[in-house]
């Protein structure tokens, strides 16, 4: 396991070289080792394919009884200790959230782009998106967004050259070799194939997101009415 | 009551920001210069972490409905109270239906202003900071516009009692100031100490020789999240494909155009560039700064002395807590 430095307050722990199944359990066991109960100084722990990077005062670990000349290996040294020997945490099962999905027509103006490059007809598209399960690699890019693992290889699309401005919230894309979906009103070069009118950021909540790393998701495609009820009851 | 008259360009209600949800997609953000607004917290007496106003390049126009007691400091604005210069990096007493006005900057590009008591605005996901990409935090969610009213909190017993001597005295500030600038061991000018990335292998000899030696000119291209700066183009030896993993402010992503960019505070939680060098954390504040077209060299130091120059910066804040305390106390 290679520690570096990121910059003067933040530490890389690498946990894997590729993004993969066994590289995620370990990325998430390592969050939960070391969020559990916080090391001295460490504000944030920041999980990612294959890494979680530590982020940290380098002034409160010294305070916390690191030598003012080699904070980074006494700290790294902690971190090596606490994965060790990690606290018993309940290891939660991985939670399944189902996600309804509205594809093509207004809300997925992109689902015959995918289809013509799968040589799929577009009902198929959406058939294969749905019915695969996918895991949450990480949450990035906006508020909430969550990276997708598991397109069926068929699906697999370029992004759009130019992006577009702006996507509308709640928008389910495909990039390149991942899908995800889009939280707020953002920019995004993805190709847009259905919207959700489930709100995946959620401030007022403690997580304050519908998807966390680790989760299993599964898509459900429903009628342009049902979006209507279901968006309407949110409000 | 704090009356908004003029919002200024891109006025909002930082405090040092929003760590612990990175994980889910939200920015840290905060303050730029988050030491800056600690030292403008310090002088009025409050918390390192009270809300506090961030100015840039053209700041508001503020009405104020009783005495209050602030304290400003960042980039020169042409700042002013009742037509005179608004005294800086001290405790200045403002008096109910008094005027302060902050102008342009003339050098540099923000400032943040501290109030006694500071920015009363909710608390959301633990912080007071704008965030404006999810439209909470701060006031409303937003930069301030015109005819906004802000609260703020009751004094804490220092700033109290020192609004209260600038009362007895009949003065506009103390004589005393504290400049965070001045703390720790600071840079020259136009240098900004930095230390090697992650990916600093990945370049070729020359974009590793042209990083530390080149003159670094700031774009226009600039925000809360980051500055991209011009100057030889940084080539990699071989093009590789990296894997998204977390950033940090201050670290210096480089994307295919070759052209470097600086992360500040609002940056995203992850990243997918390589990232050749990180500037030293007392050094960020330079970055905000910056206005296009001025120029900026790296100078490369190690990880711990970018560490030390931290640790000094803050034994000189808390020499400077102390003395404060003792005066006051």
């Amino acid at each position: 396991m290679q520690i570096t430095p990121l910059g003067d307050s933040a530490l890389i722990v690498e946990l894997g070289e590729a993004i993969n199944e066994a590289t995620h359990v370990r990325v998430q066991a390592a969050l939960r080792a070391l969020m559990v109960e916080p090391l001295p100084g460490v504000s944030e722990v920041v999980p990612a394919y294959t890494t979680v990077t530590l982020f940290y005062d380098p002034w409160a670990v010294v305070q916390a009884g690191a030598p003012a000349d080699e904070i980074t290996t006494w700290l790294a040294a902690a971190v090596r200790e606490r994965l060790k020997n990690p606290p018993k945490t309940a290891k939660s099962k991985p939670r399944t959230v189902e996600v309804p999905v509205c594809y093509g027509g207004e809300h997925g103006p992109d689902l015959n782009r995918v289809a013509a490059q799968a040589k799929l007809a577009p009902e198929d598209v959406v058939r294969r998106h749905a019915k695969a399960e996918y895991r949450v690699h990480l949450i990035g890019f906006s508020p909430g967004f969550p990276y997708l693992g598991g397109l069926p290889k068929e699906l697999v699309t370029p992004r759009h050259a130019k992006p577009r401005m702006a996507v509308p919230a709640g928008s389910v894309g495909i990039g390149g070799e991942q899908t995800g979906i889009y939280p707020q009103s953002t920019p995004g070069g993805w190709n847009l194939i259905g919207r959700t009118p489930l709100r995946l950021f959620r401030p007022e909540e403690d997580p304050p997101v519908l998807l966390q790393a680790g989760d299993i998701v599964k898509f459900r495609a429903i009628a342009a009415e049902e979006f209507a009820q279901l968006q309407e009851a949110r409000t | 009551m704090i009356q908004v008259i003029k919002p200024g360009l891109l006025t909002t209600v930082q405090d040092l920001g929003r760590p612990g949800y990175q994980q889910y997609g939200v920015v840290v953000g905060g303050a730029l210069d988050a030491f800056a607004a600690r030292v403008a917290n310090l002088i009025v007496g409050n918390d390192d972490n009270a809300a506090v106003l961030e100015l840039a390049q053209t700041g508001p126009e503020l009405g104020f409905e009783r005495d209050t007691l602030i304290a400003w400091n960042g980039g020169d604005f042409d700042a002013t109270i009742g037509g005179q210069p608004l005294p800086r990096d001290r405790p200045v007493r403002v008096a109910a239906g008094e005027r302060v006005s902050f102008g342009v900057a003339r050098t540099g590009w923000r400032a943040w202003l501290a109030v006694a008591g500071g920015i009363d605005v909710p608390l959301v996901m633990g912080s007071r900071t704008t965030y404006r990409r999810a439209g909470l935090g701060g006031h409303q969610g937003r930069p301030l516009v015109a005819g906004d009213e802000l609260k703020t909190f009751e004094p804490g017993e220092r700033g109290a009692a020192l609004l209260h001597t600038l009362q007895a005295g009949q003065k506009r500030g103390t004589t005393w100031t504290v400049r965070p600038g001045t703390m720790g061991r600071p840079a020259t000018a136009g240098v900004v100490r930095a230390m090697r990335g992650p990916e600093w292998d990945w370049f070729s000899e020359d974009a590793q020789r042209d990083f530390f030696s080149a003159d670094w000119q700031a774009t226009k291209e600039a925000d809360r999240m980051g500055v991209r700066l011009q100057g030889p183009g940084l080539v990699q030896v071989k093009p590789r494909e990296m894997i998204s993993a977390a950033v940090n402010t201050g670290v210096v992503q480089v994307p295919p155009s070759g052209h470097p960019i600086v992360l500040l505070p609002s940056r995203q939680s992850v990243g997918g560039y390589p990232r050749i060098a990180a500037v030293a954390g007392v050094d960020i504040g330079r970055f905000t700064q910056l206005r296009p077209g001025e120029k900026v060299r790296f100078e490369k130091i190690p990880l711990q002395q970018a560490q030390d120059l931290w640790l000094a910066r803050e034994r000189d804040l808390a020499r400077v807590r102390m003395g404060l305390a003792r005066m006051t106390g």
